[in-house]
């Protein structure tokens, strides 16, 4: 299983590293960098919801932010199209970043249902903004960015794809690194019970702020990155709510809290987007089939899809244990509950 | 400039009548079931859409038509609460948004699809017609979008304080495995306050669509008010949402008067978040324990 552990990720990483090459068609292509940066976005936000349990539905902020900041940036600077602006893109997640310090520290000075629709609260704050402050964002008529035209058609992804899937790896190994550090175990603390968290000297505020910090800056990244990719942004393409429900949907679909979840769910959700954007137009149709594979995910696979294979998995293995019948073998407690149970496992290692 | 800023105030308070309707619905729902009805936005537009389908089919009044259309969206509200909130057992908090979201896109795709995207609005005699108050002109819709508004909340009151139903209602608000542990039946309760909810949602409609031009995607901008007001008022507190929206409006509409309209709902989130700084809580929302 340890070897598997770190094979895994590599197998996957050269999975993602081929598939340009292999696939070269340019709308293909396109469908697997919009996956990328959902499935980054979706890695960056399952750090802080995924493992302190706080769904946070406000994330679009930082995607917007980052955005504009990438807009701004390549404006006032004269940033010449081609490969400079995605060396921006640290200081755009820093930007975000930094955003986040003061909502967040505003949001998580609530706890449950109240934090959901202060971080809500603010996304349509920052939409209304982006409208309002006309002298930097240009209201609804929007900023374009440099537009790379030496790049050809075929050529156009590759670099967005490569950057993305690079964004996705730091995220992933921040994600990883977190999952089996004191400082995540001391997350999922506050997932499963903040006040015992706190009373057993978890330094939950500082812990929330740092995670949601983090997850900002992946998200802030994506959100630079994809307003390079359109070569243009306006204020409900910034901040879009759907972006909101989406990361979210994706991590759910996956499994809220694992690492891999978020990757899965973005691999299944946005060729299924993009494909029903396509067929359905926009006579509302998209919006319900969205709607209704939404509402089927939850209702059937209210854990996601690798905390039901690993239950699925554990209590087969049991069974199995059972079945070689030595009787004085107690089965795993922890096969109710395996996403906690395996992660302060890790932390025990340690 | 006094009288403007009076004008303002007036409607401010006439309009926050029908937001603490709305609101009413949405922070009744949370305080019996816990779960925050991202959907009420759409049900709101949908109750508009019902009313003006009525009125242009059938030239049913729009506030006659609230006899048809409340029963309908009561019904609507008990099945959505009996098809899709009632099978989530784990982790029912965050599943119940996302549910409730996904419900108010289908509603939006429905809506964008069966009407188009254009933007309608509620027309009546009342709408138009306006009397003079000092010098300043008053459409009789506000008046008698808050007359309903208060005739309503009226109503929910003496459901909620003179009715057996009522007892057992803020039993489940108070304590829900308790009032389960005391013979109540809480999966009834449930589906009923979520069926009063979403009516009192289509009531908020009328009055909404008949002062504002609306179309399917107008949810978006009033579920984020609504959510701010119940925010605001404290969660499950009907007095805070009652407050709250009246409060929000009022201020809405004075900055809309004294600086720009385009600001007045970002100075509303403004204040939602300069309150939560001060009373994490809301304004007169109990302090969140232990849950265990």
């Amino acid at each position: 299983m340890k070897v598997f552990r770190i094979v895994f990720p590599l197998v996957l990483l050269a999975a993602f590293i081929a598939f340009p090459f292999v696939f070269t068609d340019p709308a293909t292509t396109t469908v697997a960098v919009f996956t990328l940066f959902f499935a980054a976005a979706g890695v960056g936000w399952n750090i802080f919801s995924g493992y302190t349990g706080y769904i946070a539905l406000g994330h679009a902020v930082y995607f917007g932010i980052g955005a504009y900041a990438m807009a701004l940036l390549c404006q006032d600077w004269n940033i010449q199209p081609g490969y400079a602006p995605f060396f921006l893109l640290p200081l755009v997640g820093l930007i975000a970043a930094a955003f986040s310090v003061f909502f967040g520290w505003i949001a998580l000075r609530t706890r449950r249902h109240t934090f959901v629709v202060i971080t809500i609260a603010t996304f349509f704050i920052m939409q209304l903004m982006a409208y309002n402050l006309r002298a930097i964002t240009n209201g609804s008529a929007g900023i374009s960015l440099p537009i790379p035209f030496d790049w050809t058609a075929d050529f156009f992804n590759i670099p967005f794809y490569f950057v993305a899937l690079a964004i996705l790896v730091l995220a992933f190994i921040a994600s990883w690194w977190i999952h089996n550090s004191k400082y995540g175990l001391g997350l999922l603390a506050i997932r499963d019970d903040e006040d015992r968290a706190l009373g057993l000297g978890v330094n939950t505020g500082p812990f929330k702020l740092i995670a949601f910090v983090i997850s900002a800056f992946f998200v802030g990244m994506v959100g630079g990155l994809h307003a390079y990719f359109n070569s243009s942004i306006f204020p409900p393409f910034a901040f879009d709510a759907l972006f909101d429900v989406a990361i979210a949907l994706m991590a759910f679909l996956g499994g809220l809290g694992t690492l891999y979840g978020p990757i899965l769910g973005a691999l299944i959700l946005v060729p299924a987007q993009q494909y029903l954007t396509v067929q359905a137009g926009s006579s509302g149709y998209n919006l319900i089939m969205y709607g209704v594979i939404f509402l089927v995910i939850i209702l059937l696979l209210p854990e996601g899809i690798l905390p039901t294979i690993s239950k699925r998995w554990n209590r087969w293995r049991a069974s199995r244990n059972r079945a070689e019948a030595t009787p004085d073998i107690v089965t795993s407690p922890g096969a109710e509950n395996s996403v906690a149970v395996e992660s302060s496992g890790k932390g025990v290692e340690q | 400039m006094a009288n403007l800023i009076l004008g303002a105030v007036i409607t401010g308070i006439l309009t926050g009548g029908v937001y603490a309707l709305m609101a009413s619905g949405l922070t009744l729902i949370f305080g019996v079931m816990e779960i925050i009805n991202i959907a009420q936005g759409a049900l709101v537009i949908l109750g508009a859409y019902l009313s003006y389908w009525l009125q242009a089919n059938y030239h049913v009044d729009i506030l006659i038509g609230l006899l048809i259309t409340m029963p309908i969206m009561f019904f609507l509200g008990v099945a959505i609460e009996w098809v899709f909130i009632r099978p989530l057992k784990i982790n029912r908090t965050m599943l119940s948004i996302l549910v409730t979201f996904a419900i108010a896109m289908i509603i939006e795709g429905v809506l964008t699809n069966r009407v188009g995207a254009d933007y309608v609005e509620l027309n009546a005699w009342y709408v138009n017609a306006s009397f003079k108050i000092g010098n300043y002109y008053l459409p009789y819709i506000y008046v008698f979008g808050f007359v309903l508004s208060v005739i309503l909340l009226i109503g929910l009151y003496l459901l909620l304080y003179r009715t057996k139903f009522g007892y057992s209602l803020r039993a489940s608000m108070q304590n829900r495995t308790a009032a389960e542990l005391i013979g109540i039946d809480i999966e009834r309760v449930s589906a009923i306050t979520f069926g009063i909810g979403v009516a009192l949602a289509a009531a908020g409609g009328v009055a909404f669509g008949a002062t504002n031009l609306f179309n399917p995607g107008s949810h978006y901008d009033l579920i984020s008010r609504l959510l701010v007001i119940i925010v605001l008022g404290g969660l499950g507190s009907l007095r805070g949402a009652l407050i709250a929206s009246i409060a929000m409006l009022v201020i809405g509409d004075v900055t809309a008067v004294v600086w720009s309209p385009v600001w007045s709902s970002t100075v509303f989130f403004i204040v939602l978040v300069a309150v939560l700084v001060i009373r994490p809580q809301g304004l007169f929302g109990q302090t969140e324990g232990r849950k265990q």
